[in-house]
């Protein structure tokens, strides 16, 4: 602690420096002392950070050259198979960064695959985030500005698939606008709004470039700041361990350990996206050509983060409802609006709620700090494991025509597979999922009761041979016994058999078996056998010792 | 009889049927061998016209799925009127003689027995039966003759439905697909166009003209003969590799840097 109280001359220089003159040395000395815990997924988040940073600066570059417009100009650039060829000047423009600008196209791939890592790290820090319950109070808002992150940055990599003008951007441009057009009332207005007349007409490029370089980054831009101080404000959560508590934060301070961490992150995440972006081809636009309204290819796909909604429009049958049994007082095309917009309801809602769900069915209001390890909250961490394969399933399906082709599966039957599987498959996942939380829990609990296995086998006065455990290492002790039963409502009803406040009527009674499924403990961890040695330190085994040779052979069989 | 009977229950009797048969096997096989070796000494000397030789190739390897007069079975369609060009294409892609029947005949190694020569001589035999399409000169498949503008267009409006943007091919429905352009030579390309093999329409010269197809043809070769400018050109399917390379290895590389950089020294308890 003494180590903490003097001010590294670092910080304390700066400091006085910026405190005479606009009087922030406090501010300063305060948080460039702030500390972080450590734990690898704690960095996930930023690979979306860093990329954002890298996408800003790459694009600031694209802008220079890039000409948001549809006019039609004749190709007269270097690339041969394209002489003549009749184009927008987006799309030759964009040719033009590929061919002709010096590094212009190092700059477009090492955008486009830091558009992919973006998304994907924002992924994965959800991923962390909700299996190990990080999103508890006080943290809900900061998880709802994170689900809105991760939606617009959906919409930030849409309208800049669009903006190069090719073949595959329009195939996705006309996929948006048939989910506009399938609207009921107000989707031909929309459409017609948005493209400045039929589709593709001669305005979407611009203002798609309206949208995806100045007001969506500058959203996003102002929603990572506040995403990052809230973060900072309400500190970092921290995985349960050897003294860490809800009251406090063990890790290493930001200067200097944390800030040459994530500096070193960042250079790690700027060279798997530099690396990516210079042996490996992304969006080679020159192939795709020029996009024309009755031009359509095979394998025609969107970025990765938009399979999962390519795939539920290739599984949905092709229903449609027609008012009052005719086209002409409206149809209702179900084959377009429900896979548009129902698994995106169901994930996006579904994770925006789902602190508050827990909530009420828990009954917890108590701020959390440190985590829950996944297996912990099994019901929570199945609830994770089936969307995952709910969005995994869809995800899959996206791609089912180049699956079909690599794999020679008939296409048909893909998707016949698909639409059993994207019912099924969440359905096997909880129940799986579930039952291997319960085993590692088991596991854990055998830890803590009878140690871990020391190699020994010994030799009883019987004749039989039993391997000795040894007690866990402090550090693990600690880990595993961070756990802490699930919140539960009070459910019991009282004498006369009417059940508490709020448990009544049908909500109430449906909330308080869903507590009772949630909440609990599942697994205790057992005390070990106690003879005194309680948290037996030294080598010997409690258990052993204590004669109940029964349990020990349950471990060694 | 007696003996007979008891010789018929011998524990080695199976195994003397069992040689009869293939030596039975063996000698009609060398029969027709045999029979097919005078029209090749004969077509070596130059003595027999392409059609007659291309009928008795065609009645050994053709005539067991389209028919001894090529009038088509069950199992195999009429060969009366698709011209030589089919016979050429579907000959010299391997993919007739068929292996076996499917949802569609692959590209394959060509038959042993295949030669430009014998090709030339069943496609003979095949154009004398109802005329058709005729295999496309040299100069009608040259791609340097060909504008590759404007055939990317041609390309891009008729093919890539199927195939692909860059040729590499895709699924179709029920087993079916479309194959990838790579190894297809101009002359199977135009082929291919005039004749439209198996799931393939046919595009007849009225569709487009032969100068479009050599257009076209100039565009597919110099596209695939084109070195990825950008790298590694993952198959050229567009976002499906991408996004898998982007997770495999983007994602997988950023979070063993993770670990790395959050690892500790293991405390000695």
């Amino acid at each position: 602690m003494s180590e903490l109280t003097t001010v590294p001359k670092a910080i304390a220089g700066p400091s006085s420096y910026l405190d005479d003159r606009i009087g922030a040395g406090n501010f300063l000395k305060r948080n460039l002392r702030k500390v972080f815990p450590d734990h690898w997924s704690f960095l996930l988040g930023e690979i979306a950070l860093y990329s954002f940073i890298i996408l800003l600066l790459t694009g600031t570059f694209l802008t220079l050259w890039f000409k948001p417009s549809m006019m039609e100009v004749p190709y007269d650039g270097p690339y041969a198979p394209l002489k003549g060829v009749m184009m927008s000047e987006a799309y030759a423009s964009s040719l033009e960064i590929s061919f002709e600008v010096r590094g212009g196209l190092l700059m477009r791939q090492m955008h486009h695959w830091a558009a992919l890592l973006f998304v994907a790290g924002m992924t994965v820090h959800m991923l962390r985030v909700f299996f190990t319950g990080a999103y508890r109070k006080p943290r809900e808002l900061n998880w709802i500005i994170g689900v809105l992150l991760l939606t617009l940055a959906l919409a930030e990599g849409l309208t800049g698939y669009s903006l190069p003008d090719d073949l595959l951007s329009g195939a996705g441009l006309r996929i948006t606008e048939g989910v506009a057009i399938s609207l009921p009332l107000v989707g031909t207005y929309i459409t017609f709004f948005l493209f400045g007349g039929e589709f593709p007409g001669h305005d979407v490029i611009s203002r798609f470039y309206s949208l995806h370089i100045l007001l969506i980054p500058g959203i996003l831009l102002a929603l990572i700041s506040a995403h990052m101080v809230l973060m900072w404000v309400q500190k970092h959560t921290q995985m349960p361990g050897k003294g860490r508590t809800d009251k406090n934060v063990v890790g290493a301070p930001f200067y200097p350990a944390f800030m040459a961490k994530a500096g070193a992150y960042f250079l790690f995440t700027f060279a798997v996206i530099a690396g990516l972006a210079t042996f490996t081809q992304i969006n080679p636009i020159w192939i795709f050509g020029p996009y024309t309204p009755a031009d359509v290819s095979a394998g025609s796909q969107p970025d990765w983060y938009m399979g999962f909604l390519e795939g539920s429009l290739r599984l949905m049958p092709a229903w449609e409802i027609n008012m009052f049994g005719t086209a002409h007082a409206g149809t209702l095309p179900m084959s377009v609006i429900v896979p548009a917009l129902v698994p995106m309801g169901i994930i996006m809602t579904g994770l925006a709620l789902y602190p508050f769900l827990e909530q009420w069915v828990t009954g917890d209001r108590r701020e959390h700090h440190v985590v829950d390890r996944p297996r912990n909250n099994p019901h929570r961490t199945s609830i994770g494991m089936a969307g995952i394969t709910f969005y995994g399933v869809l995800w899959l399906l996206g791609a089912n025509d180049e699956l079909s082709a690599f794999f020679q599966i008939n296409l048909n039957w893909t998707t016949y597979a698909g639409r059993v599987l994207v019912f099924v498959g969440p359905a096997i996942a909880y129940m799986i999922t579930y039952r291997i939380c319960l085993g590692l829990q088991r596991s854990d609990a055998a830890v803590i009761s009878h140690g871990v296995e020391s190699g020994v086998i010994k030799r009883l006065p019987h004749g039989e041979f039993i391997e000795v455990h040894t007690a866990p290492a402090d550090d693990i002790e600690a880990h595993v016994r961070g756990k802490k039963p699930v919140p539960m409502l009070p459910v019991e009803e009282d004498r006369s058999g009417i059940p508490p406040k709020g448990m009544r009527g049908p909500v109430g009674k449906l909330r308080a078996r869903m507590s009772q499924a949630y909440g609990g403990e599942k697994i205790a961890l057992e005390e070990p056998h106690g003879d005194g040695h309680g948290h037996g330190h030294e080598e010997e085994p409690a258990a052993i010792g204590s004669g109940s040779d029964d349990e020990d052979r349950s471990l060694t069989r | 009889m007696i003996r007979t009977t008891a010789w018929r229950r011998h524990p080695l009797a199976r195994y003397a049927v069992l040689i009869l048969a293939l030596a039975l096997v063996g000698m009609v096989y060398a029969a027709f061998v045999q029979a097919s070796k005078p029209a090749d000494a004969a077509l070596a000397s130059g003595k027999v016209d392409d059609v007659a030789a291309g009928k008795s190739l065609f009645q050994v390897h053709c005539a067991s799925c389209h028919g001894l007069n090529a009038e088509g079975t069950l199992t195999g369609p009429t060969l009366i009127g698709v011209g030589a060009a089919a016979v050429d294409f579907q000959v010299s892609t391997g993919r007739m003689p068929a292996a076996n029947p499917g949802a569609q005949m692959p590209r394959k190694p060509m038959a042993g027995w295949v030669t430009p020569e014998k090709i030339r001589q069943l496609s003979a035999y095949v154009q004398s039966l109802g005329g058709g399409p005729a295999v496309p000169t040299k100069d009608q498949v040259d791609p340097a003759k060909g504008d590759a503008g404007k055939g990317g267009q041609l390309f891009r409006a008729n093919c890539i439905q199927c195939h692909n943007w860059a040729g590499a091919g895709g699924a179709l429905t029920r087993g079916k697909y479309a194959p990838n352009l790579n190894e297809a030579t101009p002359e199977q390309i135009y082929e291919a166009m005039v004749t439209g093999p198996q799931a393939m329409p046919v595009f007849n010269d009225t569709t487009i003209t032969p100068e479009e197809k050599r257009d076209m043809i100039a565009y597919i070769t110099q596209v695939r003969e084109q070195k990825d400018p950008g790298g590694f050109g993952l198959g050229r399917i567009g976002p499906v590799t991408e996004g898998l390379v982007g997770w495999v290895v983007g994602i997988s590389a950023l979070a063993l840097a993770a670990i790395w950089i959050t690892a500790k020294k293991r405390q000695k308890s």
